[in-house]
């Protein structure tokens, strides 16, 4: 029920840390993937957002969240999940034989998988929750250290003063960059 | 939660369906004219504390809004066409409704809006009539709402808005970069940027802070009560009575009749889904344009064998959709768009409908940025940049602080066959049918956005940008609706019409209709002023009638 679950939000939240402290002490580090899954779909995450040019999924700790969605909030995607990469398992070893993981491949053969299924709604669904995982608010377990944020430039504050960028503060006088 | 408690037995006054931007002004206006309320509302009872940033939970999730996985929503092209389970409206679901996550532009209506068929002539394909109101009827109530809710803007500012009996009664919000490079451009090129009228308050108003431009106002409820839904305004003014319940997730499923046709109370689901039947004296149903009718049209009985007050088999019919489009420009230095209120800047130079142009219709313009982190790395960029790697990510880094939007608000004409009705087969989590929408544009609606995309590119390229691109803006690009008009529409013919000019129905004379619904035409978007202006007024006709036992 929505009006409860929203009304809740903040208990399940609470219960999901805590059910990720539990993992952890049980020497597990994810809640609802495998470790080996989680490391394929960390692979695809660092091809969506690679660590060029500052930190990306991986520093964020895009498969963290990823994980925990599939607990929560995107728990009914588990099914195109499990699907979605047994497909993609097997046009690996189609494309690349006697390969082992998407994790092992090079990046150059990464980057091949991953053109090769990037119309699918598999990897729309892939896309939106590695952007969700470095972007999204930092309280869902990715966008570590808010690095997401400090990558596009988005501060996250409660208040702001104007002038707010370049060309109203040139307006008002006062230089701003 | 203050306020009064009835019982259900009870038959109060008024009942009043649905706690928005409506019924949050009816229930405010009834009790404080000295009766008893109670008004029920589908969502929950949620405050600032509750709310906050967190674009996931409002914007990829249904955190304020209807949820589809429990209310499951079917659309359809045309009644040739199948069917199928689409978010294709959206509404606020929680006391307050869709004044709490709106992005709170708040514009009267042109004199012009309630004569266009006068004026313009009859559109084939489209219903399209003058409202059985004025302007100047409204006036009177436009000024109230925006004194009692808290409006910032300019009066005057805008050369082509009726007349006024009173200025804003705060200052505008300050310009942020998107604003400066609208106005300079639109001067540029001949025509008149005003600052954006919000239900945002600039300065403190009536116990509430200023708006602290964090920025996070379309879809989120705001922690600092500074945008003037009604759940920090006229609610807590209705509460404080000692008149007026508001019972929070009680979802209604049937208006009751008496044998003299009078309505005498609703049947609803509560918290634990027990039906609980709520006598009163008078119904108002304010639960927006699409349940409003859907209300209705649970509402059988053998006198309606159609739908509660559908003696003119127009209930449901006429729906008019959120139109517009959006245009990005790229700009050199750093806008941060994503600080401060959304809009700050807009024009209604092509507001009035033209025959000249050929085609019916016309639209506002405004310079915005509604987008949030991950809503614009997922929908912001053009549509052909990278989707992933690491050009995409050095691009993010680059337009996301330099992006501003040019957004139209486009007219909509009333189509008969565009209506909402049961679907006779899905049903929400309660077993109530689901609400099916029948929705395509006119050829003229589509004719005035894209006119006014070329109107859009022209100043972003006045402004100096470096690059626009248009987002896509076909009719399922503009889902889900949150502009819900038209359904139960307004009229002096009952044929013709569902309400009467004081929103009350033709056919059951303690039961008034006041939302969306009743528009007779869409003016240009931003229905929420006119909304809480026609339910001003319709409270107050409702409370002379129970003066006078009616």
């Amino acid at each position: 029920m929505s009006s409860l679950a929203m009304a809740a939000w903040p208990e399940v939240l609470a219960a999901q840390e805590q059910a990720r402290e539990r993992a952890k002490a049980d020497g597990g580090e994810f809640e609802t993937l495998d470790k080996d899954t989680a490391g394929e779909i960390a692979a695809i995450a660092e091809q969506i957002i690679p660590s060029t040019d500052g930190p990306g999924a991986r520093e964020a700790g895009v498969i963290y969240f990823i994980d925990r969605a599939l607990g929560t909030f995107a728990r009914d995607e588990r099914e195109a999940y499990r699907t979605g990469m047994a497909e993609l398992q097997k046009k690996r070893e189609e494309m690349f034989p006697g390969s082992a993981a998407i994790a092992s491949l090079d990046d150059e053969q990464q980057k091949a998988l991953l053109r090769s299924i990037e119309n699918t709604d598999f990897f729309e669904l892939l896309r939106t929750h590695t952007v969700l995982g470095f972007l999204g608010d930092p309280r869902y377990g990715g966008n570590r250290g808010k690095v997401g944020w400090k990558q596009i430039g988005f501060e996250g504050w409660m208040a702001y003063q104007p002038p707010f960028g370049y060309y109203d503060a040139e307006a008002s006088g006062e230089k701003k960059e | 939660m203050s306020g009064a408690k009835f019982r259900p037995s009870d038959a109060v006054d008024f009942l009043v369906i649905g706690a928005g931007a409506a019924g949050g002004v009816v229930a405010k206006e009834l009790a404080t004219a000295g009766f008893q309320v109670v008004v029920l509302e589908q969502g929950p009872y949620l405050h600032e504390k509750d709310y906050s940033h967190d674009e996931i939970k409002y914007t990829f999730e249904a955190g304020l809004t209807n949820d589809p996985k429990l209310q499951p929503i079917l659309h359809r092209k045309s009644e040739a066409d199948v069917a199928v389970p689409m978010k294709a409206i959206e509404y606020g679901r929680q006391v307050g409704g869709g004044s709490v996550h709106f992005t709170a532009n708040y514009w009267r209506f042109h004199e012009s809006d309630f004569r266009e068929r006068s004026l313009f002539g009859a559109v084939n394909g489209a219903d399209l009539e003058d409202w059985p109101i004025s302007y100047a009827d409204l006036e009177p109530y436009y000024t109230k709402a925006e004194y009692e809710l808290g409006i910032s803007g300019l009066a005057g500012a805008n050369p082509f808005e009726a007349p006024r009996s009173k200025p804003y009664p705060l200052p505008p919000m300050p310009v942020k970069s998107s604003g400066v490079l609208f106005e300079r451009a639109t001067k540029k090129l001949g025509l008149h940027p005003f600052p954006a009228p919000v239900a945002i308050l600039s300065r403190p108003y009536q116990g509430r802070a200023a708006c602290s431009n964090c920025g996070f106002c379309e879809s989120f409820g705001c922690e600092m009560r500074a945008k003037s839904s009604t759940l920090v305004s006229v609610i807590p003014a209705a509460e404080e009575t000692g008149r007026c319940e508001v019972r929070a997730n009680c979802y209604v499923r049937k208006i009751e009749i008496d044998s003299a046709g009078r309505a005498t109370g609703a049947v609803y689901f509560d918290a634990q889904r027990r039906e609980v039947f709520q006598r009163a004296k008078a119904v108002f149903v304010c639960a927006n344009g699409v349940e409003t009718p859907k209300l209705l049209l649970l509402s059988k009985s053998a006198r309606f064998p159609d739908g509660l007050a559908n003696s003119s088999g127009l209930v449901g019919k006429y729906l008019m959709w959120d139109l517009g489009c959006d245009v990005e420009g790229l700009f050199e230095h750093p806008l941060n768009e994503y600080k401060g209120i959304q809009v700050t800047r807009l024009i209604h130079d092509y507001y009035a409908a033209d025959p000249k142009r050929g085609f019916y219709g016309g639209g506002g313009i405004d310079a915005r940025f509604d987008f949030y982190p991950a809503g614009y790395a997922l929908h912001g960029l053009p549509a052909d940049a990278p989707r992933w790697g690491s050009e995409y990510k050095k691009m993010l880094g680059t337009y996301f602080s330099r992006t501003m939007t040019l957004l139209s608000h486009t007219s909509s004409l009333a189509q008969e066959k565009s209506t909402v009705t049961l679907d006779p087969v899905v049903k929400d989590a309660w077993g109530l049918p689901a609400v099916r929408i029948t929705y395509d544009y006119h050829p003229d609606d589509a004719a005035t956005i894209k006119w006014l995309i070329g109107k859009q590119v022209e100043i972003l390229d006045a402004a100096g940008a470096k690059k626009t691109w248009v987002q896509p803006w076909e009719v399922t690009d503009n889902m889900p609706c949150r502009h819900l008009m038209g359904t139960c529409r307004m009229g002096k013919d009952r044929s013709k019409s569902v309400v009467n000019e004081y929103s009350r129905t033709h056919d059951v004379a303690n039961l008034y209709l006041v939302d969306g619904s009743n528009f007779v035409t869409s003016g240009r978007q931003q229905p929420t002023a006119t909304i809480q202006a026609l339910a001003y007024r319709a409270a107050e006709h409702a409370a002379g009638a129970a003066k006078g036992g009616k």
